[in-house]
């Protein structure tokens, strides 16, 4: 295993909760706010550490056993990403189905953990973020089959060299293009993010993913945060490393060109949460279907 | 210039698809006007080799008429009906959309055996000016608005000149300026019976002007 | 000269207009207008006229027979609407509901008409196929706001449907020329003109020489008024004044007629008339009987008669693509309707004034009530309806006949047997109107005697009865000299 491949995980586990500090400062930027630290993230899930947890009588073990697997699963998928063309640690022919799937796996758990809870709020968040999820994982599954057939290979890792630099300029463009949009949708709802769910939202009625965590306290709320940044830096990794090839030369350039990647895409969530407003909850499935119709459209273009 | 086509006419689905999946007029009106940018860049394009001053009239002429005065006429309309949003289409949004990816498909099936017989400039240009008329006709049988229906009768229009685009088809442009003006007038005469049929019965839900049947 | 027939109209359109205080000078401008474009029509029967602009406009025999049916009528019709625009009260009361409505302003419903006749000469004497749409589409925009002149709820819904039928109808047939461009990408040079596409017939590529017909055929269907695309007609020739239903059968159809004419006779030319010939002659078939249902049990007579016109467009198709000898008389069918029906719509007009009601339940005793108007609707009817002595049993017995020729004794007997209920069906409307007693009030009668109301549809009707006992040498020369021009012989 390259040391480059185990660079890249560290660099993710080390980085990931910078992401929402980015944000949150380039929100308070737009709302002429000096905004929290950058490194607030860091400093929250770090006190979060220290404390210890409260359990209700009424959970069990599936209960506690959520935020361990979630936080797992989530390190897990950071393995077959590749960064700034630096190939994953776990690269396999057909890994892009094992990271939707971990994906997967992380919501089922957060879901199950909600439900076991028995509270009303937290059963209404895990509904919704099924109901969502289900919409958004066509608009994933089919992107990455676009991609799969464009670049024939089925690994994210192959992908990026299937995809030569020409492509941007070349034939591949308009296939890029639809990608990456039904990718930031994507993107955009699998981290509970405006315009499908506002993280800052103060009414649980309203919540999706923030209601299903009501319960969870210290050291398990920590390792939720910690993996919700590292969900974000998975799908900006898919974002940015799948779909821009890199201009290839010295590797560690490379790697910093693909974290710089992933902070512009931070930033530009932080501009869509700032200019846009939270959709209506009905409406959100629109956008979903609207995200899964662009990815089949992007293979049908393969495909012709 | 091939992939700049390509992307355009990429980017003319998803005005398409805009345009059956958005409830606002206002986006619609986007949508279509957004359509007329992309064909006159398009026209731009395709010529780009040999551009003369009839190729560039006409771009000019027609995406200033169907992106500029056109939009503005249909926007005054709106503006006096005081309706803003397409309220529950006899086909949803969500399923309109699907539909619309059925038809793209369908217009892919029939698009590429034609692309493959007449060398044209781009293949995808053929498959999504047939899309786009299609779009059009389903806006129209699917829409109550009067507004809305005006919007795909544009939307077809829109198609038809692409199509004529990528089999780069030279109309005299004597003929090409008459088409024009004839779609201008149109949206004119419609804008000004909108206009009417505001003021005379509070509404511009088509489906509610039922009074003449057998 | 051709620049002038298209000018004269244009110009008086314009003209009058901007004229929006002087109602009789405005009403001369119409009447002189159309005596000039009538004059220099006629002249063209004598001394042929150059093509003008590259060749795109020139007449033809098929285009003279469309431009002179255009402006005889328009000639007629507008002796009619000098004299009615003279009498009509801007504001009145609707008879059917009882609202209170106006009319649009004169200038403008007189400046439309005369734009009308420019567009429609347009379509007739082009020798291009997209200038032809130009035209087509352009007699769409001439004619709405005339379909709302009474400015009501039932006229706006017909403007409405008229206006988005017939554009989307031919935008369809833009898209056939398009598709008639790339089958002529093969040959040398791409025009759309008639003659070099007619040279070049054989090189075109059949199979988009077929997707282009059936666009054309369904875009310039919707605007003729073929079934299933003529939902709009009755409406609208219901709901508009009646100097406009008569300029809308006997004189618009004719022009989206003249479109499909000029493919079909392309599709001939190329080797593939079977193939339009049997579509023209499934739409006509499909045509009559629509109207023949509607037809049936009709309460409303200006409906009746717009039925009526599908039928006979359906009569036109069903001649044209039977072609031989019922190509030579759809020609002379379409004079023939051209004349009868808007002589029956000009009537129409006379009856609504009086009795105030469309309803063929509510008119009664007409021989007795309107001495000169009663006559001439039961001659119009025993015409339209094709009964000696007048010009359409001629035309229709032709059509019937070259169909036996030709050996289609299914279509035939299908023609006569549908034709026979239609008979059936107006005679017994028509002849009840006709017979009885003025019910209530006796009908105000005075106005709807005038001579401008009289007048016009009588010297239709003279013409349609003349077509049927005489028929001079040179117009049958010039019916199968168009005949054999729109490839239908």
């Amino acid at each position: 295993m390259p040391i480059a491949a185990i660079i890249q995980v560290l660099l993710a586990l080390l980085l990931a909760p910078l992401l929402p500090g980015v944000i949150n400062r380039v929100k308070a930027f737009f709302a002429g706010r000096c905004g929290p630290p950058l490194l607030q993230p860091y400093y929250d899930i770090l006190k979060l550490l220290r404390k210890g947890a409260v359990y209700s009588r009424t959970t069990s073990w599936v209960f506690r056993a959520g935020p361990v697997l979630g936080l797992a699963a989530a390190m897990v998928s950071l393995t077959v990403l590749p960064l700034g063309g630096t190939p994953a640690a776990l690269a396999f022919h057909g890994d892009l189905l094992l990271f939707a799937y971990l994906l997967g796996l992380m919501r089922f758990v957060t879901m199950t953990a909600a439900l076991d809870t028995g509270s009303a709020f937290e059963g209404m968040g895990a509904s919704r973020e099924a109901w969502f999820a289900m919409l958004a994982e066509p608009a994933l599954l089919l992107g990455l089959a676009a991609m799969a057939v464009h670049t024939g290979s089925l690994s994210l890792s192959g992908m990026l060299d299937g995809l030569a630099l020409a492509d941007i300029r070349g034939p591949g463009a308009p296939l890029l293009l639809l990608v990456a949009v039904a990718f930031t949708i994507v993107l955009l709802t699998e981290n509970a993010r405006i315009p499908v769910d506002d993280p800052n939202t103060h009414l649980e009625l309203t919540m999706i993913h923030e209601v299903m965590v009501l319960d969870h306290g210290g050291v398990d709320f920590g390792f939720i945060q910690y993996a919700a940044c590292l969900k974000l830096w998975a799908l900006a990794a898919l974002l940015t490393g799948v779909l821009l090839p890199p201009p290839g030369g010295w590797p560690p350039a490379n790697m910093a060109l693909g974290v710089a990647l992933i902070l512009a895409v931070a930033v530009m969530v932080g501009v869509i949460e700032s200019v846009m407003a939270r959709l209506k909850l009905v409406r959100v499935p629109q956008l979903l279907v609207a995200a899964s119709v662009l990815s089949a459209l992007a293979l049908a273009l393969v495909l012709r | 210039m091939p992939t700049a086509l390509d992307i355009l006419a990429v980017l003319l689905i998803l005005a398409n698809l805009r345009l059956l999946g958005s409830s606002r007029l206002a986006a619609c009106i986007r949508a279509v006007a957004l359509q007329a940018v992309i064909l006159g860049a398009a026209a731009l394009l395709v010529n780009l080799s040999d551009l003369d001053v009839r190729v560039v009239i006409i771009a000019v002429a027609s995406t200033g008429l169907k992106a500029g005065a056109l939009p503005w006429l249909l926007r005054r309309a709106i503006r006096e009906s005081g309706a803003v949003n397409e309220i529950e289409p006899f086909i949803g949004f969500t399923a309109s959309l699907l539909v619309g990816v059925g038809l793209l498909g369908l217009c892919f099936l029939i698009g590429s055996p034609l692309s493959a017989h007449v060398a044209a400039e781009s293949g995808l240009l053929i498959t999504v000016s047939l899309f786009t008329t299609a779009t059009g006709l389903l806006v129209i049988v699917s829409r109550r608005k009067a507004v809305t229906q005006v919007l795909g009768y544009l939307a077809m229009e829109n198609g038809i000149y692409a199509f004529g685009m990528a089999f780069a088809i030279q109309e005299p442009l004597l003929v090409e300026m008459g088409v024009l003006l004839d779609v201008f007038v149109a949206v004119f005469v419609m804008g000004i019976t909108i206009y009417n049929i505001s003021r005379e019965f509070d509404h511009i839900d088509t489906d509610r002007l039922s009074a003449l049947r057998d | 000269m051709l620049w002038l027939l298209l000018l004269i109209p244009t110009g008086a359109g314009l003209l009058s207009m901007t004229l929006r205080r002087q109602a009789r000078l405005r009403r001369w401008l119409l009447l002189m207008a159309a005596a000039a474009h009538a004059a220099l029509t006629a002249s063209a029967w004598v001394v042929r006229p150059e093509a003008v602009l590259y060749g795109w406009l020139g007449l033809d025999p098929v285009s003279l027979l469309f431009l002179s049916i255009t402006s005889g009528l328009f000639l007629a019709t507008s002796v009619y609407a000098a004299g009615y625009l003279r009498r009509e009260p801007p504001r009145k009361t609707d008879f059917q509901e009882g609202l209170l409505f106006t009319d649009a302003p004169e200038a403008r419903f007189v400046g439309c008409l005369l734009l009308f006749l420019a567009t429609m000469t347009l379509v007739a004497v082009s020798r291009h196929l997209g200038l032809l749409w130009v035209g087509v589409e352009a007699t769409t925009l001439a004619s709405a706001p005339l379909i709302y002149f009474h400015r009501h709820h039932r006229s706006l819904e017909a403007t409405w449907k008229y206006l988005l039928i017939c554009s989307v109808g031919i935008a369809l047939a833009l898209q056939g020329n398009f598709f008639l461009a790339v089958a002529a990408k093969g040959t040398p040079e791409v025009h759309l003109t008639i003659e070099h596409l007619m040279a070049s017939s054989r090189q075109l590529d059949p199979l988009w020489l077929k997707a282009a017909f059936l666009l054309l055929l369904v875009g310039y269907g919707t605007k003729m008024g073929l079934a299933p695309m003529h939902t709009w007609l009755p409406d609208a020739h219901s709901e508009a004044p009646s100097v406009v239903s008569a300029l809308l059968s006997g004189a618009l159809l004719n022009c989206a007629f003249l479109g499909i004419l000029r493919v079909h006779a392309l599709l001939g030319a190329a080797g593939l008339g079977d193939f339009s010939g049997q579509l023209l002659i499934g739409l006509g078939l499909v045509s009559m009987a629509v109207a023949a249902v509607f037809i049936i049990e009709q309460a409303d007579f200006k409906r009746m008669l717009a039925y009526s016109s599908v039928e006979h467009m359906g009569i036109l198709s069903l001649g044209a693509g039977l072609g031989g000898l019922a190509g030579l008389g759809s020609m002379l069918h379409m004079v023939n309707h051209s004349f009868a029906k808007a002589m029956l719509f000009l009537l129409a007009g006379n009856i609504l004034a009086a009795y105030r009601t469309k309803s063929t339940r509510q008119v009664r005793g007409l021989l007795q009530a309107l001495p000169l108007t009663g006559p001439l609707w039961v001659a119009g009817f025993l015409a339209i309806a094709g009964s000696p002595p007048f010009g359409l049993f001629v035309s229709e017995l032709i059509i019937l006949k070259g169909a036996l020729q030709g050996g289609h004794v299914l279509i035939a007997a299908a023609y006569l047997l549908i034709l026979g209920i239609i008979f059936v069906a107006m005679a017994r409307s028509v002849l009840q109107m006709a017979y009885g007693v003025p019910e209530g009030a006796a009908p105000e009668s005075t106005r709807v005697q005038e001579a401008w109301a009289v007048l016009p549809p009588m010297a239709l009707g003279a013409l349609v009865l003349a077509l049927g006992v005489y028929m001079p040498a040179w117009l049958q020369e010039a019916l199968s000299g168009a005949a054999q021009a729109a490839g239908v012989r």
